[in-house]
């Protein structure tokens, strides 16, 4: 072990700028994959924050009693995937209008009682904003001898859950596409790096070192290599991230364990690169 | 290579002689294993080329010091450092390295040389770096493939009388080459030449 990390070190020592230029290489290869996830993950935040308003709106009777109001925010409570149910009353609904709607304020002035029904706001949990769950509860407002009437926007959220599978799909082949061509760029980059030492190679196995002894040297190399390209592509992406934030809109850092994924995907591919490009000459000499 | 049948026993110095494209350098790539043969068999120290798989050739290798006509020796590395390579990475205790080098390059004459760097060296100091590093497994047989073609007349008869003393320890050696000058200044050697692939003379056989 201590002979191929020396190896390893010295290969550095000896050709710094190969070294470096593969390291950038693998660098703006996981930085294209860096600021995709970066454009991914906002927009899964941005989705996410429209569904948590997604809710069913179940307009109650003029005439009920508070038994039967009681009732049904009971019953919508408990059921499955609720989060919470909040009770609008009339003065309250004719309230949020007037704000939404100041130029009605003058027809409002004019009416004699207020046109607006009290309601009963059901909120959803974040793994059950779904077009099954929002419907179900729907149904089971409808059933309520308090209701009067339920909307959920249908359409809406029928659009936004489509929305989401093509943003899922798109990210998946878009993130997919990134991932294999950063891993073609990072094999280009090491199998360069390998190349550049297949003298070494050819002498190693004509003095008779065992395929283990030379190739472990270059999957350190390999590794150490990506691990320098990861940590450089965290750091341009963190500075675009920086950018972005200060210059033009709002943005979110992606989560660490992301960081960490992308780091380790260097790292693996740099491994996976020089192992293959080493076995190739093992091969041919 | 066709119809070749060879058996070179121990301490044995054989030239293999022929023109360019006769098989000189496959004959001895087949018995370094570094290609192996379609039919037939070569053995190597109790090695089969039949049985001999990829991962255990290093066995076949440490059994063989190879010379080439080009050294390939490493560029940024001094003699003492090709050398000490060869050793290091058949796997040499480390506190043996640097003394069985030194010793390796005292018996090619390289001591004064041994901390300069290759192309400070002359042609025929860089192939006593490679003969050294060749010897540093300590093989049974050395084959060398035109080693003198890139070297002067001294330095050829330099190169020469080093294989015979290193033959003369009972190693065998196994010499390709097209100068048969040089094949006539070692009578004792035995002299197999080639063409097209073939047998077509044994000094052994007189045929």
């Amino acid at each position: 072990m201590a002979n191929t990390v020396k190896e390893a070190v010295s290969a550095f020592r000896r050709a710094p700028l190969l070294t470096g230029l593969s390291a950038l290489m693998v660098g703006l290869a996981l930085l294209v994959l860096g600021l995709f996830s970066l454009a991914a993950f906002n927009l899964k935040l941005a989705l996410t924050a429209i569904e948590e308003r997604i809710e069913v709106v179940a307009y109650l009777r003029d005439d009920i009693r508070s038994v039967d109001m009681e009732a049904a925010l009971q019953t919508l409570r408990s059921l499955p995937g609720v989060e919470e149910v909040l009770y609008v009353s009339k003065a309250d609904a004719l309230q949020r209008a007037l704000t939404q709607l100041p130029e009605i304020a003058e027809v409002a002035s004019d009416l004699e009682a207020n046109p607006f029904p009290a309601s009963l706001e059901v909120r959803f949990q974040p793994g059950s904003r779904t077009t099954e769950a929002v419907e179900s509860v729907s149904a089971a407002a409808r059933e309520l001898p308090a209701v009067e009437d339920v909307r959920y926007g249908r359409e809406w959220v029928d659009r936004l859950f489509a929305l989401r599978r093509i943003g899922a799909i798109t990210a998946g082949t878009l993130g997919g596409a990134f991932a294999l061509v950063a891993a073609l760029i990072i094999g280009t980059a090491i199998r360069i790096a390998v190349f550049a030492r297949r003298d070494e190679i050819s002498i190693m196995q004509l003095v008779g070192a065992t395929n283990g002894y030379i190739r472990r040297p270059f999957l350190l190399e390999g590794a150490i290599t990506g691990l320098l390209g990861g940590l450089l592509a965290v750091l341009l992406t963190w500075g675009t991230h920086q950018a972005v934030y200060n210059f033009l809109f709002t943005l979110d850092w992606i989560p660490q364990t992301w960081v960490w994924a992308g780091v380790g995907a260097g790292v693996l591919f740099g491994v996976l690169a020089s192992g293959l490009a080493v076995r190739k000459y093992l091969r041919e000499i | 290579m066709e119809g070749l049948s060879l058996h070179v026993p121990k301490g044995q110095f054989v030239f293999l002689t022929g023109h360019s494209g006769s098989g000189k350098t496959t004959t001895l790539r087949l018995i370094h294993m570094a290609e192996r043969p379609s039919a037939g068999e070569v053995r190597v120290s109790g090695f089969s080329s039949e049985k001999t798989s990829q991962r255990e050739l290093w066995k076949v290798r440490r059994r063989v010091g190879f010379v080439f006509q080009d050294f390939r020796l490493l560029p940024g590395r001094t003699a003492m450092g090709n050398v000490a390579f060869a050793l290091e990475v058949t796997g040499t205790a480390k506190h043996e390295i640097r003394p069985r080098a030194q010793r390796l390059l005292a018996q090619m004459g390289l001591s004064p040389k041994a901390g300069s760097k290759i192309h400070e060296l002359s042609g025929g100091e860089q192939q006593r770096v490679a003969i050294a590093r060749a010897l540093a497994s300590d093989p049974l047989v050395l084959l060398a493939d035109e080693p003198t073609g890139n070297l002067d007349e001294r330095a050829t008869r330099g190169i020469l009388e080093l294989f015979w003393q290193i033959n003369a320890l009972g190693m065998a050696v196994v010499m390709a080459t097209h100068d048969m000058e040089l094949v006539r200044s070692f009578p004792k050697a035995r002299v197999l030449e080639l063409d097209q692939g073939r047998l077509v003379y044994d000094s052994m056989e007189g045929s």
